[in-house]
């Protein structure tokens, strides 16, 4: 709407100033006078052409300046160069020009202000004129409500008005009934007492008549009169007897008066003794946490003081049965209780606060009891487990004793013929044992004997060895040791064994011709050290290898046992 | 479950089998004859005393032998026995006669007639000599002596629900008179009819007096007209007075606790009432709604089931198991809460509505206390007096016509009219089918004071059922 009303004024506008343009040109051409008024435009540019000619030159120049002189511009005058010359002076032409432009220029702005302000004021009227009519069908409305409230009001009025007559009719009513009730109640209970007089006369003529007529038949027959049930005899009606029952009943009330008030001491007792114990632990429970307690202040720690005192006074005084005591004990069990009820009420503030910190960075509790509550349900889940498995063992074992002794010879068999592979198994690996076992021991003896070779050709190269030695060493060693221990001995000796094995086993006989004897005894008593270690050197490895060999071997054709260990330390304590 | 045997020999023991759930077994004799339900055990617990017609019979409890037979001169209206068990008295009301009977000597005799002046109610003084009879509008109380032939005369006892009330160890006896159209208390001393205190009290019309079992306290309670009840000492002092509300219907039943620390009073509101025994002020008040939704009690409703259909399972509570085809079973279920007990309105226009608390008895250690309230027949409430609460309710398919408690142990006996016997006890209910032919319906039950056995009273016969106590005691 208000886009169109701007396109409207502009439409407006511009007809306007057409209008002007269309009427006021003719009167230029022939009417100067009215030319003052005409306003500075584009569109008037052609009058303005039209306004100055050759001839009026002159004129125009103090028409000019008479109006710029009128517009305030009297400091610049135009002028012609000279007179009766065509030409203007360009300089105050070209300020006044300047100074109209400047003028036209701010027109304008100001006109455009004033039209855009106009739009404004234009579109806000209408604004204000909306609301005004708005605002106008508002009020009627809210009248006519109104009114409408008036008369609601009025009937409700009217209502309110029956309905309290009714009620105080209502209220007439009950009134007059009760006192209807009341009047029927008196008569009643009047009429009651009159009819029960009545009958108290009725039966006291009937009592009368009854004993006036003497009645025969009223009587008691008895064969033969009883005893007391408590065996005393009767007592006359004395005054003596009347007094007793007076004190019997006295003494009946008594012991039963007793019996209540002993019972009450009881219960006052004991519930003494709670009130006791309670105000204990209330002073322990209020005295330590005090000066813990933050809020806690010295007028409070003296307060608790002072109120030991009294308590201990209390006490002390409690056992004494005055009032006074019983009063303060009362009292400061209740200050107690109060000072532990606004402690408890502290710490509950105390306990929200907490509460309210960890909600806000919550989810550390929850998932605490979560995880607590899952470990348990796997725990639960696990028992479900493993008492189902169970259940199913159970079944199984049911069933399976469900069967018949058929079955079960059978799987007696079954279990004998298992056992039975597995021993044939176990036969078989040690059979297999037994086997390798054998090889081994062939394996031994081979090589045994390989070595046997071996050490033969070794002992035949050392002892040509040796020959060769010897017989070079002749000329520097003594004539006495070379009798005593000389190649042909030593090999005799050596050759001692080889007899004696080869009655046992002709298969061994060769390897038992290496003895330990033979050779380290010259080495032993040789003085010259070169020699004996050159036998070292020579003898060291292999013969190590070979005796721990070869002894096996005889150990075990002879014992059937063996020890390694023992071989080599025989071995040992000849090196 | 149950098991019964028919009928087997003769004399000793006519007994049917019948054990329960609780594995109590009970033992029902066979069925006698009896009228006017005339049937008292003697105070010794020793004799079964039955009137049939004009016949008094006496029997051995336990053998049910019958040790003597007398013949009274017309049918028994009320028999009674005396406290020392020696002597038994019958009345015919409507021939103003008493006969009394002595069970050492049989061949002894009494008899007293009230003549004209009629009779309509005889009872025993608590010494066993003496005999209390009221004539007919209340003229009197005779006072006979059986030790000296004595009679003397009570004048003007009042006619009302309970006017004559003895103390529990017999010494002293209240009455309530009216004179001048005003409530009088008396008080005698048994011993010799000595008049020991006479005071009025403040009733508009007295309805009945109690002692409380330790004799010291004697509850007076008014007219349903008026909600009050007076306490007055042995000595006539008014020790308190109690009210609960104004202006309807007050006061029906009033029951003291064994311990007299207690004393129940029942109204037509609806509720229970509990007043102490140091301030006589009122301690809790029990209500009977009709929807229970109190999760502290359990509620036992029994259920009918007709037999041969459907009767494979054998649920928890079950226990009947009927001698014939025609009885139906029954069993106690437990019913979630909230339960609605059935409630007839009674009619406005009628006197004496059928409503609020009509029977209040509290178990012999005072531990419980069972109600009836009229207008929900079916229902017996059981409060438990040291938690102040609601215990037990139990629902019955028909009107509650009797219930009773073991002298000796906290068990409920109840009857409803139709041929079951019910139990309860704090570990739960039974429900019992009384084995007999002929359909014997239970109309009202009296317990032997050893509490090990039941007399079930029917219409016009009598059943004993024995409890085993021997497996309880275990």
């Amino acid at each position: 709407l208000h886009q169109n009303t701007l396109d409207f004024i502009s439409v407006k506008n511009y007809e306007i100033s057409s209008i002007s343009h269309v009427t006021m040109s003719p009167s230029r051409r022939n009417n100067l006078v009215s030319m003052y008024s005409f306003p500075l435009s584009k569109s008037s540019y052609s009058v303005i052409s039209a306004f100055c000619t050759e001839d009026n030159i002159p004129q125009c120049i103090s028409y000019i300046n008479q109006e710029l002189a009128s517009l305030g511009l009297s400091s610049t005058c135009i002028e012609a160069i000279s007179p009766g010359d065509t030409g203007l002076s360009t300089v105050p032409a070209l300020n006044a020009m300047y100074e109209l432009l400047q003028i036209h220029r701010r027109s304008m702005c100001n006109l455009e202000e004033l039209e855009r302000e106009q739009l404004r004021k234009s579109s806000t009227l209408e604004h204000i004129q909306m609301s005004n009519t708005r605002l106008k069908d508002q009020l009627e409305l809210s009248i006519r409500e109104k009114s409408g409230l008036h008369e609601t009001e009025r009937q409700l009025q009217l209502k309110i008005k029956t309905l309290q007559s009714c009620l105080k009719t209502e209220k007439d009513e009950v009134q007059k009934l009760q006192s209807v009730i009341a009047s029927r109640a008196s008569q009643y209970s009047h009429d009651a007492k009159r009819k029960e007089r009545e009958a108290v006369k009725l039966k006291e003529r009937l009592s009368q008549l009854l004993i006036d007529r003497k009645d025969k038949k009223l009587a008691i027959d008895v064969l033969n009169c009883l005893g007391r049930a408590d065996g005393k005899r009767r007592h006359w009606k004395t005054t003596k007897a009347t007094s007793s029952h007076e004190d019997e009943m006295y003494k009946s009330l008594l012991s039963d008066y007793e019996a209540s008030q002993r019972s009450l001491m009881l219960e006052n007792a004991e519930l003494k003794k709670v009130l006791q114990q309670m105000k204990k632990e209330m002073m322990h429970i209020l005295s330590p946490r005090q000066p813990s307690t933050r809020g806690a202040t010295a007028d409070d720690s003296q307060e608790q003081v002072s109120e030991s005192h009294t308590c201990d006074a209390s006490r002390e005084s409690l056992d004494q049965y005055c009032e006074h005591a019983r009063e303060q004990l009362t009292n400061s069990i209740r200050q107690q209780w109060r000072k532990l009820r606004n402690h408890v009420e502290r710490l509950d503030s105390q306990a929200s606060q907490a509460q309210n910190q960890l909600e806000s960075n919550k989810e550390v509790i929850p998932r605490e009891t979560h995880e607590d509550e899952m470990e348990r349900m796997r725990c639960e889940v696990q028992q479900c487990r493993e008492f189902i498995h169970a259940q199913q063992q159970l079944l199984q074992q049911q069933l399976n004793t469900s069967f018949d002794d058929e079955t079960a010879a059978l799987l007696n068999d079954c279990y004998t013929l298992e056992e039975k592979e597995r021993l044939k198994e176990e036969w078989r690996l040690f059979e297999e044992q037994k086997r390798n076992f054998e090889r081994e021991r062939k394996n031994f003896t081979e090589a045994a004997i390989r070595l046997g070779r071996e050490k033969k050709a070794f002992e035949e190269d050392r002892a040509s060895w040796l020959k060769n030695q010897f017989l070079n060493m002749t000329p520097f060693t003594h004539r006495r040791r070379y009798s005593s221990s000389d190649g042909q001995s030593a090999l005799s000796i050596s050759n001692e064994p080889e007899i004696r094995m080869s009655s046992v086993k002709s298969q061994l006989a060769k390897s038992s011709t290496y003895t330990t004897f033979s050779t380290p005894r010259p080495s032993q008593s040789a003085p010259v050290p070169s020699t004996t270690e050159l036998y070292r050197t020579l003898r060291l490895i292999p013969d190590s290898r070979y005796y721990s060999v070869t002894l096996l071997v005889h150990r075990v054709l002879r014992s059937g046992g063996m020890s390694i260990f023992s071989l080599g330390e025989d071995e040992n304590s000849f090196t | 479950m149950t098991n019964h045997t028919a009928p087997v020999s003769p004399v000793s023991h006519h007994r049917h089998i019948t054990r329960n759930s609780c594995d109590c077994k009970m033992n029902f004799s066979e069925v006698f004859k009896q009228t006017n339900q005339l049937c008292k055990v003697s105070p010794d617990g020793k004799y079964l005393a039955t009137c049939v017609q004009y016949r008094l019979v006496v029997r051995d409890v336990s053998t049910l032998q019958i040790l003597q037979l007398y013949t009274c001169l017309d049918q028994v209206s009320h028999m009674e026995w005396s406290s020392d068990s020696l002597f038994i008295l019958c009345a015919m009301y409507n021939r103003g006669l008493v006969q009394v009977w002595s069970l050492e000597q049989p061949d002894w005799h009494c008899k007293i007639d009230e003549g004209s002046i009629g009779l309509v109610s005889s009872r025993w003084s608590p010494d066993g000599r003496h005999i209390l009879n009221t004539t007919e509008f209340h003229l009197r109380v005779t006072v006979w002596s059986l030790c000296t032939k004595a009679v003397s005369y009570i004048k003007y006892p009042k006619a009302c629900q309970k006017g004559i009330d003895f103390s529990r160890d017999g010494r002293y006896m209240a009455l309530a008179e009216r004179r001048d159209c005003k409530d009088y208390v008396c008080v005698f001393v048994c011993d010799d009819w000595h008049l020991l205190r006479h005071f009025e009290t403040e009733t508009q019309d007295l309805a009945g007096l109690e002692w409380s079992p330790n004799g010291c306290v004697l509850a007076v309670w008014d007219s349903c007209l008026e909600y009050k009840v007076l306490l007055y000492s042995l000595d006539g002092r008014l020790l308190s007075t109690y009210s609960a509300y104004e202006w309807s219907l007050g006061v029906k039943s009033v029951s003291w606790s064994p311990s007299s620390q207690f004393l129940a009073i029942g109204s037509y509101d609806e509720k229970v009432r509990i007043l102490n025994h140091i301030t006589w002020k009122k301690i809790t008040q029990f209500e009977h709604p009709a929807i229970i939704d109190n999760t502290k009690a359990t509620v036992y409703k029994e259920a009918e089931k007709r037999p041969g259909v459907g009767s494979d399972e054998m649920p928890l509570h079950n226990i009947t198991m009927g001698a014939t085809l025609f009885n139906t079973q029954s069993k106690y279920e437990i019913c979630p809460l909230p339960v609605q007990i059935p409630v007839v309105k009674p009619d406005p226009d009628r006197a004496s509505p059928k409503i609020g608390i009509s029977v209040l008895a509290f178990s012999s250690d005072s531990r419980y206390l069972a109600t009836k309230n009229d207008n929900m027949a079916t229902a017996v409430w059981v409060w438990d007096m040291q938690k102040m609460s609601l215990e037990a309710v139990l629902e019955q398919t028909s009107a509650v016509r009797c219930f009773q408690w073991d002298p000796l142990r906290p068990r409920l006996a109840l009857c409803a009219g139709n041929t079951k016997l019910y139990l309860w006890s704090p570990g739960g209910c039974v429900s019992v089918q009384v084995p007999t032919e002929g359909g014997f319906q239970v109309q009202s039950l009296n317990w032997h004071c050893s509490g090990d056995s039941l007399i079930l009273l029917g219409k016009e016969q009598l059943c004993l059922c024995y409890m085993d106590t021997d497996q309880e005691d275990k």
